[in-house]
């Protein structure tokens, strides 16, 4: 269904998000809805990192994709991450999810939860929240549905049949609405946005889940440079709430967001550390920035 | 229930039911030298038009809505007839051709006492159970494997084409024990009403628009649930659907399932007004036409899914009574020209021709 384009109002008409005509969350709401956040297994973090990879090694059709990968996330942390292509930055976050199985190696979220023995959507209710390269949206959903869908919840088929918003749900769409910019744009179908519009609502869509940690693959290909700077800002401030790993070519984005920066190379770790130790680092300008300079 | 449909979609629905629950009723009531009289060998045409429009609603769901294209729901429409057919033979039993206990062809095959899976449909309501669970039995197990597998796109439409060819063959043999390529028919009576009284027949078709009208109205509470709008997120990103925490094999499987139900509900209908089921009903060539039907009306609007039932049944009538050689060609040039021209069906014309944005349809109040 190709519904004609709707106009878009401009963000700045709209200074207080009021979309809705619905009540505030009552007591009972509120307690359902933080029950639910709070019922959700707590990775053990106590040592720091979030994430451990170990040892990973991927090979599709004898291309070592992933060679003894080995990688720590710490709790809060925005991490970028750099690699030529091939460099198995992709196969690493597949890895994450549960979309890819490694041969050898270990995955740990937190100290405790083995990712490799669980499913994708279960990985996804665990609190790890992935961004696709290409901006994938429901496009057939309005922004609000959009967010609607992703947000932490339920998400089985028996309950969904019956599911109602509560006050409380509604007030972290239009939360999250103003945290990615879309304010103004709910009732927009989504296949209709803007391709920087779209990875907004992306990110969005991660946001929804409350995740511990968020796998952001290229968020700034295709955008305008404006876009670029306000992805970048939105970047750094969702770290510290959340971990946020970024995967990206940018380099002049890498620098600009980036406190710690981790160089994969032919499915390893190459170097890693702030952007100018990487940058004067010779094996990293030979394999890597020495191309481009 | 006021969140189901805007006004305008409730006007519609409202005009649907007084012309299928009054209007044609009172047509069919005028005297019979009336010009507007309706004749009563319309009325299970119109009952049978019924039916597929319930096969046509359950094909949206699955397709329109979730994206998954089924060239195999013959086989569950079939299979409702079926369990229903049976219960109509069971219900004759003596008053056959050979006034024996067992149904003709099995006096004809020389068989001498029932086969253990005919036990039970002299009930009407163990008959009824059976055609809304057998399909519904088949329908798990295959969608269970095949969506687990992730099976997707062209090849489940391919193994589904295979599913019905496949139970088609099986039915043809006469070992079977459902009649053979005959088929079964001869139908007598339905509790206790005689089937050719155009009173009953009249009351089937009564019940056949009823239930169509209750099935869209369940379907269009389905669509508007979050469970409706993860179908649609299926349909449109299913991979980023299961990084939402969604696991679509379960979601894919239900509104399956449920289609396959609908089905052989609209089978059980379709078989005591028809007078007849046998596995022609399940060529491939068949579920086929029910894709086309979806297709012409308009995918994911469940009212195409009606009207485009309504329409290419129409024209089939039309063209085989005026034309029976051009039909086929009649079909495939209608299919071509939606593809072509209108993918978005003749709900999606008319949405163009209103000149106003479709309503931003599932925005929310």
């Amino acid at each position: 269904m190709n519904a004609p384009r709707p106009k878009l109002e401009p963000l700045e008409r709209h200074p207080l998000f009021v979309p809705y005509d619905v009540p505030l969350a009552t007591a009972a709401e509120r307690e359902v809805f933080a029950a639910d956040v709070r019922d959700r297994p707590v990775p053990d973090v106590s040592h720091g990192p979030i994430l451990y990879l170990e040892g990973v090694s991927v090979s599709f059709d004898g291309f070592r994709a992933l060679n003894e990968l080995s990688l720590y996330i710490d709790d809060g942390e925005l991490r970028c991450i750099i690699g030529p292509n091939g460099a198995g930055k992709t196969t690493m976050m597949d890895v994450i999810t549960g979309k890819t199985r490694p041969d050898v190696g270990q995955v740990f979220f937190g100290q405790t939860t083995n990712l490799l023995e669980l499913r994708e959507a279960e990985i996804a209710q665990l609190g790890i929240g992935r961004k696709f390269q290409k901006p994938t949206v429901f496009q057939g959903h309005s922004v609000f549905e959009n967010l609607e869908l992703a947000m932490k919840a339920d998400k089985r088929a028996r309950t969904s049949l019956f599911a109602r918003l509560s006050g409380e749900q509604r007030d972290r769409i239009a939360e999250v609405l103003a945290t990615v910019g879309l304010l103004g744009c709910e009732a927009t179908l989504a296949g209709t946005l803007s391709h920087g519009q779209k990875q907004w609502l992306e990110i969005g869509m991660l946001l929804m889940q409350d995740p511990r940690l968020l796998l952001v693959d290229e968020p700034v290909a295709g955008m305008t440079e404006q876009e670029t700077e306000q992805t970048a800002a939105l970047l750094t401030s969702l770290a510290g709430r959340h971990s946020v790993v970024v995967v990206e070519h940018d380099m002049a984005f890498v620098r600009s967001i980036a406190r710690k920066v981790t160089v994969l190379h032919e499915g390893h770790v190459l170097a890693e550390g702030d952007m100018d130790a990487i940058q004067a680092d010779p094996k990293v300008i030979e394999v890597y920035l020495g191309e481009g300079a | 229930m006021r969140s189901l449909h805007t006004p305008r979609g409730w006007a519609v629905f409202a005009a649907l039911a007084a012309t299928l629950l009054a209007g044609v009723p009172l047509l069919n009531a005028l005297p019979a030298d009336s010009a507007l009289h309706l004749p009563d060998y319309l009325i299970p045409l119109i009952g049978k038009f019924c039916c597929y429009a319930l096969v046509a609603l359950a094909m949206d769901l699955i397709w329109g809505y979730t994206g998954i294209l089924s060239l195999g729901h013959g086989a569950f429409f079939a299979l409702g007839g079926y369990a229903m057919g049976m219960h109509l033979m069971r219900a004759m039993a003596g008053e056959g051709v050979y006034r024996s206990e067992l149904p003709d062809f099995m006096v004809f095959l020389n068989w001498k006492e029932l086969p253990w899976f005919w036990h039970g449909f002299e009930h009407f309501g163990f008959a009824l159970l059976m055609a809304l669970l057998l399909p519904a039995l088949l329908a798990f197990v295959f969608g269970w494997f095949a969506f687990r597998s992730r099976i997707k796109g062209v090849y489940f439409s391919i193994i589904t084409q295979a599913l019905t060819f496949a139970l088609m063959l099986l039915f043809f043999r006469n070992e079977t024990g459902f009649g053979g390529n005959n088929g079964l028919t001869d139908f007598k009576r339905l509790l206790g009403f005689a089937l050719a009284d155009p009173a009953v027949k009249l009351g089937l078709y009564l019940l056949s628009a009823a239930t169509l009208l209750g099935v869209y109205l369940l379907a269009r509470a389905i669509v508007r649930s979050k469970f409706g709008r993860v179908l649609t997120a299926i349909r449109d990103a299913e991979s980023r659907t299961m990084f939402c925490g969604y696991e679509p094999l379960y979601y894919k499987l239900a509104v399956w399932t449920l289609s396959a139900v609908l089905c052989g509900l609209a089978g059980a209908l379709y078989v005591p007004q028809v007078g007849i089921i046998n596995p022609s009903e399940m060529a491939p060539t068949q579920s086929i036409e029910m894709a086309v039907w979806v297709a012409v009306g308009g995918r994911g609007t469940l009212i195409g899914a009606i009207t485009g039932a309504a329409v290419v049944n129409g024209l089939k009538s039309w063209f085989t009574a005026a034309a029976p050689d051009l039909w086929l060609y009649a079909l495939g040039g209608l299919f071509i020209g939606v593809t072509l021209f209108l993918p978005e069906g003749l709900t999606g014309l008319a949405a163009r021709l209103r000149r106003r944005p479709a309503p931003l349809a599932e925005a929310r109040p």
